[in-house]
């Protein structure tokens, strides 16, 4: 139960330096923060009371295990995070080539 | 609208969002039993009928296998994107001047970093080779390994050796790896097509449960997408690195 509020919590707190944010780089990693909410929500879900890794290298194969198709999830939401940060981090040197700032208030004054 | 405002509203709608999701998590699954049946199949199909150990990373590269094609060439069009822009505003010839200079400067870090930087670079490198191969058998994958074998480059630049991660890492051969990677995942789905069966089946045999070999395309697929994180990663990294050796010379 705590760790879906932890979820809930790491969305909002990331949210709010996405709205507060006075620099890219920090909206970014603001990002990732809301993004690393969805991890715990998908891990939570699928944790079972006692259950071991879903890994039966060295366990027998009736062993109750955690949900492995969370985990995948998971995988995928990682390697999608941070192929989304690299984007946004060369859109952000383009920014600051282009314009000289990384605020973006700034960026919004320029455009007009 | 004034930085006061848009606090005032963004605040006022955190606390709404809030206390819906607080809601939402309510009529969540019981903490500590999922609910639906694929918590228990899956690691069963994973293990009865393709002899993979670890369920996570059959379920990754078999049962969810589609999906993983979608995810890596999101990887690939990501790095894609990332070099052409970072490469946009660079002059030709620029990096390879900067890297020079950065040579004729010297290391500006600690002799102890980078001895140990050198020292870490060979294991880091086995260990990513490790986890990607043993991907079907214990934990780790494709994903997991690539992004360690990227890791070792970043510990040579870490370790204050710019100059020599331009020379270790050719770009052609990173952006045709990069390529490889993808086109050999691509062709392993689609070779369902040519034996007569889905896209995505898995069409090798199965093996010995706990044999390197075991699970079919499952290892296959593992090394494709190793070497396409590898690549991918390092030519993120690399672009970066260049950036930052641009900057340091004070100029485009």
């Amino acid at each position: 139960m705590v760790a879906y509020l932890v979820a809930v919590w790491l969305l909002l707190v990331g949210l709010y330096g996405v709205i507060t944010s006075r620099h890219l780089v920090h909206l970014v990693l603001c990002l990732g923060v809301m993004q690393a909410s969805t991890y715990v929500l998908l891990l939570a879900i699928g944790w079972r009371v006692g259950g071991a890794a879903p890994i039966f290298a060295d366990i027998p194969p009736s062993t109750p295990v955690v949900d492995p198709v969370v985990q995948a999830l998971t995988l995928t939401d990682v390697v999608v995070e941070a192929t989304v940060v690299a984007v946004l981090l060369a859109l952000t040197v383009q920014a600051h080539k282009r314009f000289g700032t990384c605020d973006p208030d700034a960026l919004g004054a320029l455009r007009g | 609208m004034s930085a006061r405002a848009r606090l005032v509203l963004g605040l006022g709608s955190l606390a709404g969002l809030g206390a819906l999701l607080v809601w939402a998590v309510g009529g969540l699954p019981d903490f500590g039993h999922p609910r639906g049946p694929y918590a228990d199949l899956a690691p069963r199909i994973m293990l009865d009928e393709r002899h993979v150990a670890n369920a996570v990373t059959g379920i990754t590269f078999d049962l969810r296998g589609f999906d993983t094609l979608g995810e890596e060439l999101i990887l690939f069009v990501a790095a894609l994107g990332a070099a052409v822009l970072l490469r946009a505003l660079r002059t030709e010839g620029a990096i390879e001047e900067a890297a020079a200079d950065e040579e004729r400067r010297g290391p500006g870090t600690a002799d102890a970093l980078r001895a140990l930087g050198a020292v870490l670079v060979g294991p880091m490198l086995l260990l990513g080779i490790y986890v990607v191969v043993h991907g079907a058998l214990t934990p780790g994958g494709g994903f997991q390994g690539g992004v360690l074998l990227a890791g070792a480059l970043l510990l040579v630049y870490a370790a204050g050796q710019v100059a020599a991660v331009e020379r270790v890492r050719p770009a052609s051969l990173v952006e045709v790896a990069d390529a490889l990677g993808a086109a050999a995942y691509t062709l392993v789905a689609l070779a369902g097509l040519v034996f007569g069966v889905a896209v995505m089946d898995n069409v090798l045999a199965y093996g010995t449960t706990g044999s390197l070999l075991s699970g079919g395309t499952v290892p296959v697929l593992s090394v494709a997408v190793g070497v396409e994180v590898t690549a991918g990663v390092t030519l993120i990294l690399s672009e970066f690195v260049d950036q930052m050796l641009l900057r340091s010379r004070g100029g485009d």
